[in-house]
């Protein structure tokens, strides 16, 4: 058994540990007897047509225009692949593009691809900090934030959860993260996915539902990722 | 009138915190409040001016080494020694050392600038010398973007009088260089002097944007890149090659570690500017004159510093970034070491643990990690679950660590990689243990 594993624009989107989200992602997919492929796909890149799990990250404001127009290019595509259920995962700077734009704090709008329902504008007051979410599918998420975008949700878009503590979303709603379908775009790095490994199973689980039509989990020793969610859970904001 | 009530009254505060135990900071912040203008007079007066060194990675152990080889060549240097590289923490130190008629007696002030802080220092302070050595990814919790860091130096560039020395292999530093000798084009000032690396050493300091394979130009040959003051060009064991001026030296070294080394040829090149601006008052040294005080200065607290425990050698390395890390473990030989890692995420360590997932443990595979520690013990411990580098004893408890330590690697060499509250925090504890140099 396979996966395919898209990391969408590593070179430029990759700031604070998110490469380790693809880490974990392949650990935990070997961990559940499967073997994981990695394709890069940079800036010009084409996107392989047999993906089954695309994961991304944040990056630089730089980072983040070089991207963008590049992204604009496979609007329709990952829409369609969203629209499908592929899983996805998109943390900070990619979930703010694949919402429908980001307006800048002069003004000027950025268009993403709206495979989320969700608009974002540049604040003033930077949001960072440990994170706590309750969510109902996958329990206590715990991570950490560094943005000052404020992220409002759309009817077409569920929160990813509730924040306990932090911002998430923006200083208003107390939401965090978003959900279309199968995709999630969340502000929460740490790196998420290693200590949140409900999520690595869940992307796990669809892909492999998707492409096998079933998915057998094996059980996997979670010691150490319980005890650093605890620790974690426990610093100051 | 005004110097002599400004120390005097830095003075008073500075008996009376001491009496009150600690308070290093306090007379700083009392003659800042009272004589905003204090600091810029009492700089103002040193033959030759300030030389303020700056940059994410790097900055004590640098500015020591500057020190050391510009007091070795018979200057007299006032410093911020201790790192208390905030405004106040540098009125404190003139403070301290000043007469009664606030005059400080010295040649050059050599100081220690944090990024942020720097932009108060620069609003009443001119530096003469600029050193800019990095922009790596540090203290994003404080500062949000690798870009805000390197606007703020850009600034401090921009306030500088005589020279600019700037690492022409960071990204960021050499634009600002670029930027800075654009800027100077009609009136030749400030200048700006670079230090650098041989391609061979390139792939030995990574910069943020190396982490990712594939991001890199073919970069031009030695031949082709113009040569600059300072040059790394081969690492040894305890011993450097530089080209200065075109010509190769090579030189033994206390220092180790690959950052150390290479802030050498920073160091080196600002030397080198301080001694050229004063050629009408000071002789200046010849080269091997400068290497020999360079091959005595001894790395500062923390930052690969050799302590003695249970009859072995105990080093202590800082780390703070991934970069730092990665450099860390790359400068030092894994093989019949003790590992331990102490992380911390107080707010001098910066908050946001997430960078320990750009750094590569795979060096440590075969030794395995003794211990791991400090508040963050167990998301270093998944780190290194993920890298599959076993690990023994997980206690987040410095003391209880140590002696953890201490027990499962008797008779061998040990090493602690660790943030910078994890090393006050062990050299507290080791204090207690060896001989520790006060600092």
């Amino acid at each position: 058994m396979e996966l395919k594993i898209v990391s969408l624009y590593p070179r430029d989107m990759n700031i604070y540990g998110d490469r380790g989200n693809l880490l974990s992602l392949v650990r935990r997919a070997r961990a559940h007897g499967i073997t994981p492929e990695v394709v890069e796909v940079n800036v010009g890149d084409p996107l392989p047509d047999d993906v089954d799990i695309i994961i991304g990250g944040g990056g630089q404001d730089s980072g983040q225009e070089r991207v963008a127009r590049d992204l604009l290019g496979r609007g329709a595509e990952l829409r369609g692949l969203a629209e499908e259920g592929l899983p996805m995962l998109l943390i900070c700077g990619l979930y703010q593009l694949f919402g429908h734009r980001f307006v800048t704090g002069s003004s000027s709008e950025i268009p993403g691809i709206g495979v989320f329902d969700i608009e974002t504008r540049a604040g003033s007051e930077r949001m960072i900090g440990n994170v706590v979410v309750d969510s109902e599918e996958f329990g206590q998420i715990i991570g950490y934030e560094n943005h000052s975008g404020n992220t409002v949700l759309g009817d077409e878009s569920v929160p990813l959860g509730k924040v306990l503590q932090g911002s998430g979303n923006n200083t208003v709603d107390g939401t965090e993260g978003a959900r279309t379908r199968n995709a999630i775009g969340s502000y929460l790095h740490g790196s998420l996915l290693p200590k949140n490994p409900a999520i690595s199973d869940f992307l796990i689980r669809v892909a492999m539902e998707r492409k096998y039509g079933a998915f057998t989990p094996r059980e996997i020793d979670d010691t150490v990722a319980l005890r650093a969610r605890a620790s974690a859970k426990k610093r100051p904001r | 009138m005004r110097d002599f009530l400004s120390a005097v009254v830095g003075k008073a505060v500075r008996v009376l915190a001491r009496l009150r135990g600690g308070g290093s900071a306090l007379p700083g912040l009392v003659v800042e409040r009272i004589d905003p203008g204090f600091i810029a007079r009492a700089l103002s007066t040193l033959p030759l001016g300030v030389v303020a060194v700056s940059g994410t990675n790097g900055k004590t152990t640098t500015t020591k080494m500057i020190v050391e080889m510009l007091e070795d060549q018979g200057l007299k240097v006032f410093t911020n020694r201790t790192g208390s590289n905030f405004s106040r923490g540098v009125v404190a130190a003139i403070v301290g050392e000043c007469s009664l008629s606030g005059k400080l007696h010295a040649d050059v002030a050599v100081l220690e600038l944090d990024e942020a802080h720097a932009m108060y220092f620069i609003d009443r302070v001119q530096p003469r010398f600029t050193l800019l050595l990095n922009v790596l990814r540090d203290q994003l919790d404080r500062f949000g973007e690798i870009d805000t860091t390197a606007n703020y130096l850009q600034r401090i560039a921009d306030a500088t009088s005589d020279e600019v020395i700037v690492n022409r292999e960071d990204r960021h530093i050499a634009t600002i260089g670029e930027r800075t000798r654009q800027r100077a084009e009609p009136t030749g000032a400030p200048r700006v002097r670079e230090f650098g690396l041989v391609n061979d050493l390139l792939s030995t300091f990574p910069g943020d944007d190396d982490f990712y394979a594939g991001s890199a130009d073919p970069a031009p040959s030695d031949s082709e890149r113009p040569d600059v003051d300072v040059v790394l060009t081969a690492l040894g064991k305890r011993t450097a090659t530089f080209r200065i001026a075109g010509e190769a030296y090579e030189t033994p070294l206390l220092l180790e570690g690959l950052y150390n080394t290479y802030n050498a040829a920073a160091a080196l090149s600002t030397v080198r500017a301080v001694f050229d601006a004063a050629a009408d008052t000071y002789r200046a040294p010849t080269t091997e004159q400068l290497l020999d005080s360079l091959a005595q200065v001894r790395p500062a607290f923390g930052r690969g510093e050799r302590l003695e425990l249970d009859g072995q050698p105990l080093e202590l390395v800082l780390v703070k970034n991934p970069a730092g890390f990665k450099l860390g473990l790359a400068s030092f030989d894994a093989a019949d070491t003790g590992v331990m890692i102490a992380i911390n995420d107080q707010y001098a360590d910066g908050r946001d643990m997430s960078w320990l997932w750009d750094v590569e443990f795979d060096s440590l595979r075969e030794g395995g990690v003794a211990v791991v520690t400090g508040t963050r013990a167990w998301d270093m411990a998944l780190r290194l679950e993920h890298d599959d580098v076993e690990f023994g004893v997980v206690e987040e408890d410095l003391s209880r660590a140590l002696a953890a330590f201490r027990a499962s690697t008797h008779g061998q060499p040990r090493r602690i990689y660790c943030t910078y509250t994890a090393m006050l925090g062990l050299r507290k504890r080791l204090s207690e243990l060896t001989n520790v140099e006060e600092i």
